[in-house]
């Protein structure tokens, strides 16, 4: 077969590889989110107790006509799959209940507590990425010797320090004894927040040209994005290492150095661009583990994110507030890890067809 | 890890830091499973791990004071009395990290041993059932892999009151996927190999064919997974403990002496100990759990099934 027309073929099957594979992708990722229903159904269902207790407020429930129209509402009279349905019908309309702790829905309550804990992944996510990559690069360019050696120690340890404990030593020594950093909250006390327009801080400062605030808020990220960056920096350093070492024992690279390129050139064209490959599906993953991680990490620094709201959820038994934590979180990895197969397909077509 | 990623967590760090696999570097004195246990960093790791399984056995005979009961003044500092000071009730910390070890390993290895029961046998049933079972089996572990590990933990630790035994069950239900999804993998790529055919056509059954020539082949990798999986373990029950989700108090266990700890930070011997605690476990640990992947090579299996 004569080769350019192979080689157009391949390209358009590419194209097609795309959209099926975004396609069949999604589906994986709606029945994914079905799943994750089902499962903080169950957790809603097991508990023992009046749901119509748990849900209304003590003056609501005084009334019967409410509660029956609440048992109505939620099919409480009738069998547990027509519940089930129902429960997804409420979801798929933005109704995830009703929040006790806050007496307003727990729709309301996530969209004002997600966009704390967004900022915090978004900006651990972002420097754990490029850390990570140029650590592990420069790891695996020294391979077995010293720099090597220390990258491959503290991203170890970096994944096996719990980031609660983490985060207490970093608040002892950079808040308490250093006072370099503020250490709680998201806005020192003293300043108004700037208008909402996403929710987080540092990018609304920015749009109201805010420069106080701005530089007030990045303060407040700095600790804990830092702890909450940590297990993520280390686990894409150990990541880029090890591509990086797969991809430099290649023969095009060692044609490429042969060839005299510029150093600058080799890594940057030959050995980086497919080691991004392996990264970008492991920064996808780490960042559902990100969002989780969290919870633990805004309670040490009292960052009132979803973290924060699960946790006095669950320790109130408001349990619409803790499964919505879930179906969101959920709801985030599954749409990033799409984005992250799509981004695959984008640097290396070849894989589409797969 | 954060305590956090769960399940996915010894899926994430399955693909670490082995040296220079396809780079043919490296491999060292690692051909056999016991050179590769006799390098340095497992070396280490082991020695660790068999130090603090001694402390957690001989807890009564090394502690100095009670793990629960007040043996000083309040919120002392480290002292030659009390080399790690005592916490905010008077209690020995020191004594309460060892007696922390008799909470955390076993229950870490029992997670464990059950994650990977759990894992092991839907992976080697949708592997061996093939097809549609297979398929559906696959999809609903794929599911599991997007539950927020802590979070539904929560949902759990909150719907059947807080205590260790709702911490466990929860941290079993997020952590079989990556079980299930190498052992399946396996499973399927010996489903077709000849000696399994040849096993077949001398009349084995099913079962035995599974017993006698699918599982021992499992075991290495499972054992990879499951070595990086008490590291986790480790993290979430320490994780759950420090929100007040899993040991309650006056259990001397690590998470919740971290949590005590950050309402007394000024006091940092209150923190520190117990959180080294777990970091060193967890560190060795993940340094036995590189070696064997190293041996085992799990890796390009896993690539394979994707």
């Amino acid at each position: 077969m004569p080769s350019p027309p192979q080689t157009r073929n391949r390209s358009r099957g590419g194209g097609l590889g795309l959209s099926a594979l975004v396609r069949r992708r999604l589906g994986i990722g709606l029945l994914q989110v079905l799943g994750v229903t089902l499962v903080t159904f169950c957790v809603v269902a097991v508990v023992p107790g009046d749901p119509a207790a748990a849900n209304l407020g003590q003056t609501a429930l005084g009334d019967p006509t409410i509660v029956r129209a609440f048992d109505h509402e939620y099919g409480l009279d009738r069998p547990l799959v027509v519940q089930y349905g129902l429960y997804v019908w409420h979801l798929l309309h933005g109704n995830l209940g009703q929040s006790q702790l806050t007496q307003r829905s727990v729709a309301t309550d996530l969209a004002q507590y997600f966009p704390a804990t967004l900022e915090l992944a978004l900006a651990a996510i972002v420097v754990a990425s490029v850390l990570g990559v140029a650590l592990g690069t420069v790891a695996a360019f020294f391979h077995n010797r010293l720099p090597d050696r220390l990258v491959r120690f503290f991203s170890l340890a970096g994944i096996s320090v719990p980031n609660f404990w983490l985060g207490l030593i970093v608040f002892y020594l950079f808040f308490y004894k250093l006072r370099w950093l503020p250490g709680t909250g998201r806005l020192s006390p003293e300043l108004n927040p700037p208008p909402t327009v996403t929710g987080m801080y540092t990018v609304d400062s920015l749009l109201a040209g805010n420069w106080t605030d701005l530089a007030d808020s990045l303060r407040h990220l700095v600790l804990p994005a830092a702890v909450l960056g940590t297990y993520t920096l280390s686990l894409i350093t150990r990541f880029s290492r090890v591509s990086v070492l797969d991809v430099l024992g290649q023969e095009y690279v060692l044609a490429a150095v042969g060839k005299g390129l510029p150093t600058r050139t080799v890594v940057l064209r030959h050995v980086l661009r497919p080691a991004l490959l392996q990264i970008v599906t492991i920064a996808g993953l780490a960042f559902g583990s990100l969002l989780s991680g969290a919870v633990l990490v805004e309670q040490v620094f009292s960052w009132p994110g979803l973290g924060q709201y699960a946790y006095r959820s669950a320790t109130s038994l408001n349990l619409p507030g803790v499964t919505g934590v879930c179906i969101l979180i959920a709801v985030v990895y599954i749409f990033v890890n799409l984005a992250a197969d799509i981004v695959y397909v984008l640097i290396d077509p070849r894989l589409a067809s797969q | 890890m954060s305590a956090s990623a769960g399940g996915t967590a010894a899926a994430l760090v399955d693909d670490g830091a082995s040296p220079g696999v396809g780079a043919g570097a490296g491999a060292g004195s690692g051909r056999t499973l016991l050179g590769t246990l006799r390098r340095p960093g497992a070396l280490f790791g082991t020695g660790v791990l068999l130090g603090w399984l001694l402390v957690a056995a001989l807890a009564p005979l090394l502690a100095p004071a009670s793990p629960t009961a007040p043996s000083a003044g309040t919120l002392l500092a480290p002292s030659a009395a009390h080399w790690f000071g005592t916490d905010e009730l008077g209690r020995d910390v020191l004594s309460r990290v060892i007696y922390g070890a008799r909470l955390s390993l076993p229950l870490a290895l029992l997670l464990v041993a059950l994650a990977s029961t759990v894992g092991t046998s839907i992976g080697a049933f949708a592997g061996f059932a093939g097809g549609v079972i297979d398929s559906v089996v696959m999809r609903v572990t794929d599911m599991f892999f997007a539950f927020p590990g802590i979070v539904l933990t929560m949902a759990f630790a909150a719907a059947l009151g807080p205590s260790l035994q709702s911490a466990v069950l929860a941290i079993v239900i997020v952590s079989w996927p990556p079980y299930a999804r190498v052992v399946r993998g396996l499973v399927l790529a010996m489903r077709g190999s000849n000696y399994v055919a040849v096993s077949r056509l001398l009349g084995g059954s099913n079962a035995r064919l599974l017993v006698r020539d699918v599982l021992p082949n499992v075991v290495g990798p499972v054992l990879v997974v499951a070595t990086l999986d008490i590291g986790s373990a480790v993290l979430l029950l320490a994780g759950l403990s420090f929100l007040g989700l899993g040991a309650q108090p006056p259990a001397a266990e690590w998470g919740a002496m971290v949590a005590d700890a950050t309402q007394y930070f000024s006091n940092w011997w209150m923190g520190l100990f117990p959180g080294l605690a777990i970091a060193t476990i967890v560190f060795a640990v993940n340094m036995i759990g590189d070696a064997l992947r190293d041996y085992f090579d799990p890796r390009s299996l896993q690539r394979s099934d994707r």
